[in-house]
């Protein structure tokens, strides 16, 4: 079981929660739980091509996915994915 | 009676009512931050397309003026999975009867028949052969006109950027480009049968058969159905801008914001003008009574000007000020100021 911390934006979509534990084995089957449970929430993460959004990072137990495998990072032994919009804009 | 203006800018939605045209009620930002490109109005319903930068585009609506919105769950418009490919944005939402289409980037047409709660790609667009050479400009390359026939629902006119214009007669199973006449400086062809920049193009449901269109570079008219174009920019400043909305009740009657030329994107002379013809287009006359009359180097983007269905028009710039002239310009008076960007303007009477 891995937890999902989301940031304040986004709970709205999630029920309110601030947290959300998931039971898979991979951030893309993290992703596909989230978009049976919540769609509204797993669209803003990904588009429809299952494309991690540009802006969104995930941190794998502290270390963004993109430094390891993408969406489909392992996370086998892994306690926690971090969802945090990255710095943008103007 | 009511009159509601639709303001899409750079960073959230802003919406303003007033019962006169002079004196405006603003409301605060509706989605904040996020780029509003499109907006369609009426009675009872707004519609809203917006972008979040981190978050990605969407669709939301309305049924109070903006105090409260809904959205799908699931995206409203998504490419289907065998396109392989993502929406980027939404340029454009026109309501025609029961039907609500998107103009999205990258340049496809969306249909929906749920009142814009699930939209389908219309495939013969997307599946023509030219789509593989359509390129995009600095402005992306995105459907952004939408020109559904007033009594023939097979009939559709589409123009994008950059790509030309494109009409279907059949309900949109099968698309002709329809750019005779209009030039393509950027282009080794000068007048090749698509590729061109187009950055708005008008219709009036009285005259359906006749087109009015700003170029990248060039002011046209059509009177056979978009078959062939012929210049109307002899009678203007320049022949550079976004901006093309023709008159509510007056079909002859053809409003446009000018701009210096593409590498000089300011209005001419630094003068706030939008100018008006009433014979489509063979003379044009600047409005500015009430607008300022120096030092105004902002411009009006191809969605910042609309009419209402009472002889008035509207415009916001890049500056963030917002005009509407209730007698079909003859004066002016402004709306907002200091608001962000306007990327578009939409608006009603209630």
């Amino acid at each position: 079981m891995v937890r999902v911390l989301l940031p304040a934006m986004l709970r709205s979509l999630a029920g309110g929660e601030a947290t959300l534990d998931v039971d898979a084995p991979t951030l893309d089957a993290v992703l596909d739980s989230l978009g049976a449970g919540f769609p509204a929430l797993e669209r803003r993460l990904r588009d429809e091509t299952g494309a991690l959004r540009r802006y969104v990072n995930f941190y794998v137990d502290g270390e963004e996915c993109r430094r390891l495998d993408g969406a489909k990072t392992s996370l086998a032994e892994v306690k926690e994915v971090q969802i945090i919009p990255s710095v943008a804009g103007g | 009676m009511e009159f509601q203006l639709g303001i899409g800018t750079r960073k959230g939605l802003f919406l303003a009512r007033s019962e006169d045209r002079e004196n405006w009620e603003l409301s605060e930002p509706k989605f904040p931050m996020e780029a509003v490109r499109a907006v369609a109005l009426t009675p009872g319903k707004v519609y809203a397309a917006a972008v979040n930068e981190h978050f990605g585009p969407t669709i939301a609506t309305s049924e109070d003026f903006g105090e409260t919105w809904s959205e799908p769950d699931h995206a409203p418009v998504a490419f289907p999975a065998d396109t392989e490919t993502a929406l980027e944005g939404i340029w454009q939402i026109v309501l025609a009867g029961d039907v609500v289409y998107a103009g999205v980037e990258p340049s496809a047409l969306f249909r929906s028949e749920d009142g814009g709660g699930t939209f389908e790609l219309v495939r013969g667009l997307w599946d023509h052969e030219h789509r593989p050479h359509w390129t995009p400009g600095g402005g992306g390359q995105m459907i952004h006109t939408i020109l559904p026939h007033p009594t023939d629902s097979r009939r559709i006119t589409v123009a994008m950027s950059t790509g030309g214009v494109y009409r279907t007669e059949d309900g949109g199973k099968s698309w002709t480009a329809s750019n005779r006449g209009i030039s393509a400086g950027f282009l080794p062809d000068e007048e090749p049968e698509f590729g061109q920049c187009v950055h708005k193009v008008a219709m009036h449901p009285a005259r359906p058969e006749r087109f009015f269109l700003q170029n990248h570079g060039g002011v046209y008219r059509s009177d056979d159905d978009a078959k062939t174009w012929k210049s109307i920019a002899g009678g203007l400043p320049n022949d550079f801008g976004f901006a093309m909305v023709v008159h509510p009740t007056e079909p002859d009657t053809v409003y446009n914001f000018p701009l210096v030329a593409d590498v000089l994107r300011f209005p001419p002379e630094g003068r706030c003008r939008v100018y008006r013809s009433e014979d489509a287009g063979e003379t044009w006359t600047g409005l500015g009574n009430g607008l300022p009359d120096k030092g105004f180097y902002a411009g009006v983007l191809r969605d910042g000007m609309c009419v209402d269905a009472r002889d008035g028009i509207y415009f916001g710039t890049r500056s963030g000020e917002v005009w509407a002239g209730p007698d079909g310009g003859d004066t002016w008076h402004q709306v907002a100021a200091h608001l962000p960007d306007v990327l578009c303007v939409r608006a009603q009477v209630v």
